[in-house]
This record gives structure tokens, C-alpha cells and sequence, in this order.
């Protein structure tokens, strides 16, 4: 399968005159058309600047960027701004936590989608309501005629979502980005779009990455999972691997203090203390200080991502240090 | 000066530390002329509870199905349209009974938002010493109870009791609306999606500090989540609540165990998959939870039910004992009308 | 406004370190971020030296302010002994302009620390206790918010009559409505945060919890907005003045000065314009000093 994004290095640095955030450092990764990369991470972990850098939303006077983002080969990074825009929207498309903030609350929904369909194809003013209404039976919308004409706040949350779906693939992007897009909404309602999203990304063969804080939702839609913690990758594994046997001693504890069903009773394994400051770049690997394997050459420099197998990451040196004694 | 050692139990075990019955909120909505719409958003309905000592009760539901309204009507925050409430065999707000005043002293919250619920601008210590020197103990002694509390959560005093709110995590935070919580050493504290907003990693944490606190000082806990891995971790009965009304009450083996309501069901079978070879092949139901302000006639819940009948439509169903559980289905009512309805 | 609850920013993600650092209150923060502002530290300099100049005004060894001379009438910019000239009945420009500032100084600060009070007051018990209260509180501002503050100022002083009190007592009462308003805004705001409901909770009276919870929050918005207002006053009391409202003759203000001077327009024009740069100068450095006080304690914690 040929990747269709590339990831390589990536670092992501916020410049205030207040502090610097070395929000990612050194990420890679590659996306194949047709799969789910899900990247989990806590609040701080660089999920979502990651997820952000692939179409440059950050404010450009106060962000530094090094390594390379390549879509279908071209270098987003270095992108001129009117490929940028052909970028955004056509080629790469985005959902996010809030629907109620991707649609402008004064048109109709369907106005919006038409809007969107008319400025990207070219089509008439007929085809575009067409296509609109294509798109809002795509997402499995009830009575997608009457629903064009609604406004964002006469629609559920559930709705709103979906529709804010629907306007991201307007444009047949090759790569959707969702970020956190069901963690505003109800249980009942969240799985009805994560079923969704995984039924479209099969149907549409679209590359998806899916950044989520929950497990569980990762679980459910990725076809492989990438851990991040302060601004790296700490294990990137296919689903099935990274639930079973995970190697990361983060991975581990993140699934092991996750709460779920037969843990009544017993003492939850708590990660101790809090993740890093991102004001510097750590020396060694930035989950030594809360990690219980933590040896001395965890602080000496930053652990390599390597592959322990299958194409399965890891960075710890304890993981380089059993995969030596197997190769020894 | 009010005494504020802790107030022991007096009913003896048996008696239901908290008693609430018949409660009911309507909110007007606004809008209309006048300002008023003459609509209402029925937050909550007719909603009866009582709370064992010594116990959790785990309340879950979706948003809009006045889980937060409950959590802030047992602690006055918002004044109830209809019913009453006994604390430990003591009428609240009621000639005979105890102050609203003295409710507080005993019953306690901790909020969801770590950061809202911090005043910016007071450090830590002048935030949990706030309380008990409302109360009128003296600032030495109120210094020493803020080391206290922090020590408690585990908070090493020396360092946090001088830092502002904005200088701590959110898990420290959190830590800190605990202790402030617990400030007036109350009986039964009431978290309202205490743990939702921490990462994971932190909720553990905090999860497993809670229930050393409970054990420590004797609390008791109504825990309002909508993240049913955590309730049923922590819970000793569970209350499923949708659109203001109480759905399915029972003990956590059997509310998780054996639900009877379609819509616990639908909630239990609505959680993510942990194992990727079994993920969720559909929907357990379609559809947004409806708007409270207009609630379905009869079952609330009939609009996504897949066995909703006439009956549903007509009737609303008590909430009806069924041994292991009270459930408030028509399909559980022996002779109700509609045509799953148990034998009698 | 001041508070706010965390909002979605690139810095957002960021955790603080566990480690312990020097712990910074937030009056400390406002202050180290005023020092970083040029324009705010020019003109808080600017007014502290008009202020200053104002009140020390006899100890600078001025000419008579008061004494006037039919043969020095109108001396230009520069002459001697008038180092700003002299006014249409020979009185000294620059000690008129230096003693105008305390006239006018107090009528643009007085009736905005007046209505401050009262406004403040006003608006902070209504947005805390709403409901009817607020209601009743509000809809009688709304009435004198329906007229322009020009135009009720002017209204006022001219029902009142002319005078320094009269015109203190219209500008406090202009002001009010405005003050109310942005206090019971942001203390509706404030009331709506949780912290203030866990005070609730704990069974403190409202008074504490207005004095303890409420006031550290929404005082620095309302102060920045007063400061504001007080350019709107010494603008407003100088045209009360210009229309013969409010201060009278022969008392050195600066409105009153630009009215007298009216006529000396073709023979001196610039000196004609001294007392209008003098109230531009002020009003601009009270509006740029409440814009940066504002961005700085615009701190998102």
C-alpha cells in the first residue's frame, strides 16, 4: 500500500515573548490511504499540534517548524500559499471537537455544504445543493432535504457533527484529520460517529488519523494506535499489538490506569506525578522521571524509536536493551 | 462559634444518611416576550434517592438528563420547585428540621471544572481556609486544618499552600477542590464529574485517593459521571437517570450485570470496545437524547426505544421494584399493556 | 475581561512544572507587564506630571493666574515673561493652563470616583443577587441610558443650573449607568463560576463571599473601565464649562478658556488651541493608560 502522508521529524515550537513550547519534537510517521492511524495522547502530549501541523493552522509569526510533512510527495512545509489552500479543504480535510464552531450560525447548513461544493468544483448552483444532499444522506442524516434547509442550532450535537462530517468531505479529500471529534458528545451518540467515520473511511478509502485522550474510542476506530507523550511518539503499534502487549512502560501504565470493566475493587495503577514542562527540550527520555523502570541511562540521551518487530515502535532503552539480549 | 468536629451519625447505621423525595426543578427558558417563553426545561422530575451511609452511589446519564441539577438541588444550590429532603432523620429547611446552613456543613461538592472552581486570584491556602473561617475558627487554627487537608490529597503544604491556582496541574487542582470539600469535615460529599476532566493517567490517581479518603474519614459519596467504567468502579448502588427522571436503580452487580431498562442496556452496550477483534459492529441506538424542554409524553425514552408500543405513548411507568433492581419500563410492569410485559 | 475559564490557545496544552517556583500573585504579574508597555508608562509619566503640576501649583512661583492687564492682551507664543503668551484679557496662558488642570483634573475625576461608587455598588448587587433586584436595578439605568451622555449632561446642568457642584452632580449621574452596567456584567460573569457556588456551598454569608470571592475579580475590569471615563468627564465638564454649564468665570478651566478665547481664533489661532491640546493631551493618556492597564492584566492565568 503507498503511504500517502510522511511524517519525518517533526518539530513544532511555539515562540511567545512569554515562553517557548517545544510542543512536538521529532515526530515520524506514515499514513496508507484506506487505513486509521489513531494517535492517543493526554492533554500536552503535542496530539493535536501534530494533528494541526499537517495543514499549518498555526499562527505562523510565533511557530517554528523543522522536519518534513510530505502529502503524496509534495512538502507541505515549504507549501506556497496558494497550494496551501488547495490544500486545505480538497486534499486534506479536518474535523474537530466542536461542530458548533465549524459552521457559521447565520446560513443554512445547506447553504454551507453548497457553498464549500460551488468554491472547490466549480459545479452550478444546482449541482452543489445536489451534492449537498448526497453528502448529508452519506452521513446517514434522517430526512437530508428537510436538513439543509435547518440552521447549526436548530440541529442536535449528534447532527451537527455529522453534518460538519459530510462539509469535510465535500471536497473528496484524500486525508481526513479528526480531532477529538466525539469527545464533546453523549456516550449513546459518540459510538453512532465513530461507527460512521470508520463505515466512510472504508467506503470513501480515505487515510484517516483520529487523535483521541480515550482508549477505548482509539481502539474502536484505528487500524493502528501511535502513543504520544511530550511531543514524541513513544510506541506506534497495530491495534491488536499495542492492546495486548504493549511495550512502552507509558503505554502500559495508560492502559493499565484506564478504568473498565473487572477492576472493581481492586487499586488502580496510577501513573505518579505530572507530564514534563515543554519550555525545554528534555535531555533523556521525558517520561524517566515518572517511569518505575527508570535506570541511569534513561536520562543520558533521548531513546531511539525502534523497531521491536512487526512494525512495532518503541522508544525505551529498556526495550533496546531486550531486544539485544534476543539478538545476543 | 459553630463546632466543627465532625457530627457523628445519629439515626445508627439503618437510617439513610440522606432522604430525598418527590424533588422537582422546571427552569424557565428565556426568550419570548417579557423575557419568558413560558416554556420550562424539566431538569428534573419527581426524582426520589436515599443514600446509605457509608456507601457510593453512582449516578449516570447523558447531558440535558439533570444529573448536575440533582447534584446542586441536595446541596441547595438551586431550590427545589417541589420535595423534601432528611439528612440522617433530620428534616432540611423545615420548622423542625435543620437550616440550609447546616445542610451545607454536612454535605459537600466537588466540581467538574478544577480551574472554574478555583478562585484566581486567592493561593490555595486562602481558598481552603475560606470556609472555616466563615464558620468562625480562628486563623491559627484554620492554617493548621489548610495543612491538614492538604497533606490528605496529598499535597505537600509547605509548597502548594502559598501557589495560585494557575500554577497547578489539573490533577493538583482537583486535589485541592477535594480538600476544600472536605473542609468542613462533611458526612456525604457529592462528586460531580469530579475525575472527567484529568487525563487518564491522573484520574487513576485521584480515583484511588477518593476512595482511601472515603475509608479514612468515613465519607460517603454520591459520584455523578457519565463515564460508566469509572461509576462502576467506584459505585456500591448505581442510579441511571435520562431526561430528568430516574430510568433504573439497583446495586452495581446488577445494574451492570443484569440491566433491565433498554436504555441502561443501550448505555452499557454504547462503551467503546477495549478489544479491537470485538468492536462495536452497531449502534445499540440511533439518535440524539431529546430536548428536556419538551419531553416525549409518557416514557421520556420511548422516541429511541426499539420496543416503544402505544402504552409508552400514553403511560408514564413507575419506577417498579423487580427484585434486584427498580426499573421504570413498561416491559417490567406486570399487566401494563404492552405486549413484552412479564407475567405476572 | 479578566477572568476567564481556559481557552482553547497554543499555550493551552502546556502543564505546568510539578517543581516548586517562586509563587507570583497576580498584582505582581500586572505590574511586571505594565513595565514591558512604553505607551502606558509615557502617559501614566505624562499625567503624573500634569496631576503634580496641578496641585502644587502655587509653590511654582507662577504668574497671577487671575490678574489681568489691557495692554498685554493676547501676546503671543514666546514672548517674554509669557512664555505661552496671554489670554484675551492679558492673564498669563501658562499659569491659566496649570491652574486650569486642577479645576479641570477634579471635574473629570471626581464625578467618575462619585459614580464609581455608587455605579459599582449598584451594579455589583444587582449582577450577584439578580433576579428581581437585578431586573429592577438595571431597567432603571436602561431609562437613563436611552439618552446620550452629551445630551444628558447638558439637560442636567441646565435644569440644575450653572456651577461646579451642579455640574459634578450631572456628570456623576451620567456616569452611573454606564459603571452599573459593566459592574453588573462582569460580576454576573464571575458569579457564574463555579469557585463562587463551592463558596456558596460552604454556607458563608454573601457579604464575605462579595468581599473574598467577588470583588478581587471584578474590581480590576471596572477600575480600567473607570479610568476610561475619566477622559469622557474632563471632555464633557470642559464643554459644560464652553457652554457656560459649568464652571464661571473668572475661574481658569480649560473649557472655560477655550469659550473665552473663541474670539482671539483669527488673531492667534494657536494660542486659541493651547487649552484644547491640553484636554487632548489628558483624555488621550487616561483612554491609551486604561488600554494598556487593560491588556495587562488581561492575563489568561
Amino acid at each position: 500500500m503507498s503511504n500517502l502522508l510522511q511524517v519525518r521529524d517533526l518539530h513544532v515550537t511555539f515562540v511567545t515573548p512569554d515562553r517557548t513550547v517545544n510542543a512536538v519534537n521529532g515526530v515520524s510517521f506514515d499514513v496508507r490511504r484506506g487505513e486509521t492511524l489513531g494517535i492517543l495522547g493526554e492533554s500536552g502530549s503535542g496530539k493535536s499540534v501534530t494533528l494541526r501541523s499537517i495543514l499549518r493552522l498555526h499562527p505562523e509569526h510565533r511557530t517554528r517548524w523543522s522536519g518534513s510533512i510530505k502529502l503524496e510527495g509534495d512538502e507541505i512545509l515549504t507549501m506556497g500559499r496558494g497550494a496551501l489552500s488547495d490544500l486545505r479543504g480538497q486534499r486534506v480535510a479536518m474535523i474537530f471537537q466542536e461542530p458548533a464552531t465549524a459552521f457559521d450560525p447565520v446560513f443554512t447548513i445547506g447553504h454551507q455544504i453548497a457553498e464549500t461544493v460551488r468554491r472547490h468544483t466549480g459545479k452550478g448552483e444546482a449541482d452543489s445543493w445536489t451534492r449537498a444532499r448526497e453528502l448529508l444522506e452519506m452521513v446517514r442524516i434522517p430526512s437530508p432535504a428537510q436538513r439543509l434547509k435547518a440552521y447549526p442550532h436548530e440541529m442536535s450535537g449528534g447532527m451537527r457533527q455529522r453534518a460538519m462530517i459530510a462539509l469535510a468531505l465535500s471536497c473528496n479529500p484524500s486525508l481526513l484529520l479528526a480531532d477529538e471529534p466525539t469527545t464533546a458528545l453523549d456516550a449513546t451518540v459518540q459510538i453512532q460517529v465513530l461507527l460512521l467515520i470508520r463505515e466512510l473511511q472504508r467506503e470513501l478509502d480515505v487515510g484517516v488519523i483520529f487523535v483521541t485522550h480515550d482508549i477505548g474510542v482509539a481502539v474502536e476506530v484505528s487500524d493502528r494506535i501511535g502513543v504520544m507523550y511530550a511531543g514524541k511518539i513513544v510506541e506506534l503499534a497495530p491495534v491488536e499489538q499495542m492492546v495486548d502487549a504493549p511495550r512502552h512502560p507509558y503505554s502500559r501504565g495508560l492502559l493499565a490506569s484506564t478504568v473498565h470493566d473487572g477492576m472493581r475493587g481492586r487499586r488502580l495503577e496510577a501513573i505518579p506525578g505530572a507530564p514534563p514542562d515543554l519550555a525545554e527540550v528534555p535531555t533523556g527520555c521525558s517520561f524517566a522521571l515518572r517511569c518505575k523502570f527508570v535506570q541511569s541511562n534513561c536520562v543520558a540521551r533521548p531513546p531511539d524509536l525502534r523497531e521491536v518487530g512487526g512494525s512495532h515502535l518503541v522508544r525505551c532503552v529498556l526495550v533496546d536493551a531486550q531486544e539485544a539480549g534476543v539478538a545476543a | 462559634m459553630e463546632s466543627l468536629v465532625p457530627v457523628e451519625d445519629r439515626g445508627g447505621p439503618a437510617q439513610p444518611l440522606l432522604l430525598a423525595s418527590g424533588l422537582r426543578k422546571h427552569f424557565p427558558v428565556p426568550g419570548g416576550l417579557l423575557g419568558r417563553s413560558g416554556k420550562v426545561v424539566r431538569a428534573v422530575d419527581d426524582l426520589s434517592l436515599s443514600v446509605a451511609k457509608g456507601e457510593t452511589l453512582g449516578v449516570v446519564g447523558e447531558s440535558g438528563c439533570g444529573k448536575s441539577t440533582v447534584a446542586r438541588l441536595l446541596i441547595r444550590l438551586i431550590k427545589p420547585d417541589r420535595g423534601t429532603m432528611v439528612l440522617d432523620g433530620d428534616p432540611v429547611d423545615e420548622p423542625h428540621g435543620i437550616t440550609v446552613n447546616e445542610l451545607r456543613r454536612q454535605v459537600q461538592m466537588v466540581f467538574q471544572d478544577s480551574y472554574a472552581s478555583l478562585n484566581p486570584r486567592l493561593t490555595i491556602g486562602e481558598t481552603l481556609a475560606f470556609a472555616p473561617k466563615a464558620h468562625g475558627l480562628p486563623a491559627a487554627e484554620a492554617r493548621a486544618r489548610v495543612r491538614d487537608l492538604l497533606d490528605k490529597v496529598g499535597l505537600d503544604p509547605t509548597n502548594y499552600a502559598e501557589r495560585y491556582p494557575h500554577e497547578l496541574s489539573g490533577g493538583q487542582r482537583q486535589r485541592v477542590n477535594i480538600a476544600r470539600a472536605l473542609a468542613l469535615r462533611p458526612r456525604l460529599v457529592i462528586l460531580d464529574e469530579a475525575v472527567s476532566a484529568l487525563d487518564k493517567s491522573v484520574e487513576a490517581q485521584v480515583l484511588n485517593m477518593l476512595v482511601d479518603l472515603k475509608t479514612e474519614l468515613g465519607l460517603t459519596y454520591i459520584f455523578i459521571s457519565h463515564d460508566l467504567n469509572v461509576v462502576q468502579y467506584l459505585s456500591d448502588r448505581v442510579l441511571v437517570m435520562y431526561l430528568g427522571k430516574i430510568v433504573e436503580l439497583g446495586s452495581v452487580e446488577a445494574i451492570y450485570g443484569d440491566p433491565q431498562h433498554p436504555y441502561t442496556r443501550a448505555l452499557l452496550s454504547a462503551r467503546p470496545s477495549m478489544d479491537p477483534r470485538r468492536r462495536t459492529k452497531e449502534a445499540p441506538i440511533q439518535g440524539d437524547p431529546p430536548n428536556p424542554i419538551d419531553p416525549p409524553s409518557g416514557c421520556r425514552f420511548r422516541t429511541r426505544c426499539p420496543f416503544a408500543e402505544d402504552v409508552c405513548a400514553r403511560a408514564e411507568p413507575p419506577l417498579a421494584d423487580t427484585g434486584a433492581q427498580a426499573v421504570a419500563c413498561h416491559m417490567r410492569i406486570a399487566g401494563s399493556g404492552h405486549s413484552k410485559a412479564v407475567a405476572t | 475581561m479578566a477572568i476567564q475559564s481556559p481557552t482553547v490557545d497554543i499555550a493551552a496544552p502546556l502543564v505546568r512544572p510539578t517543581v516548586a517556583s517562586a509563587s507570583r500573585g497576580y498584582w505582581p504579574s500586572v505590574g511586571r507587564r505594565l513595565r514591558r508597555d512604553p505607551v502606558t508608562l509615557v502617559c501614566a509619566g505624562v499625567l503624573l506630571l500634569i496631576v503634580l503640576s496641578s496641585i502644587a501649583a502655587p509653590l511654582l512661583g507662577l504668574a497671577d493666574p487671575y490678574k489681568t492687564s489691557m495692554i498685554r492682551r493676547l501676546y503671543p507664543l514666546g514672548s517674554p515673561n509669557h512664555l505661552l503668551g496671554t489670554d484675551e484679557l492679558g492673564r498669563d496662558m501658562f499659569a491659566r493652563l496649570i491652574y486650569g488642570g486642577r479645576l479641570s483634573l477634579f471635574m473629570g475625576v471626581t464625578p467618575v470616583v462619585c459614580a464609581l461608587l455608587i455605579g459599582g455598588i449598584l451594579g455589583i448587587t444587582a449582577g450577584f443577587v439578580g433576579g428581581k433586584i437585578n431586573m429592577a436595578i438595571m431597567r432603571v439605568m436602561d431609562v437613563f441610558y436611552a439618552f446620550p451622555s452629551v445630551l444628558l449632561a447638558i439637560s442636567l446642568s441646565g435644569a440644575l443650573g450653572a456651577g461646579t457642584e451642579n455640574t459634578l452632580l450631572s456628570l456623576t449621574l451620567v456616569f452611573i449607568p454606564p459603571i452599573c452596567r459593566v459592574s453588573e456584567s462582569v460580576t454576573t460573569q464571575v458569579r457564574g463560576f463555579d469557585f463562587v457556588d463551592a463558596a456558596r456551598a460552604s454556607g458563608a454569608s454573601a457579604l464575605t463571599i462579595v468581599r473574598v470571592h467577588v470583588l478581587g475579580n471584578v474590581l480590576g475590569p471596572i477600575l480600567v473601565y473607570a479610568t476610561s471615563l475619566i477622559s469622557v468627564a474632563i471632555i464633557l465638564a470642559a464643554g459644560l464649562s464652553f457652554l457656560g454649564l459649568g464652571v464661571k468665570p473668572p475661574e481658569p478651566e480649560w473649557g472655560l478658556m477655550l469659550n473665552t478665547l473663541r474670539q482671539a481664533i483669527y488673531v492667534n489661532p494657536v494660542l486659541a488651541a493651547l487649552p484644547g491640546v491640553m484636554i487632548f493631551i489628558t483624555s488621550i493618556c487616561f483612554n491609551l493608560m486604561s488600554d494598556g492597564l487593560r491588556a495587562a492584566m488581561d492575563v489568561k492565568a
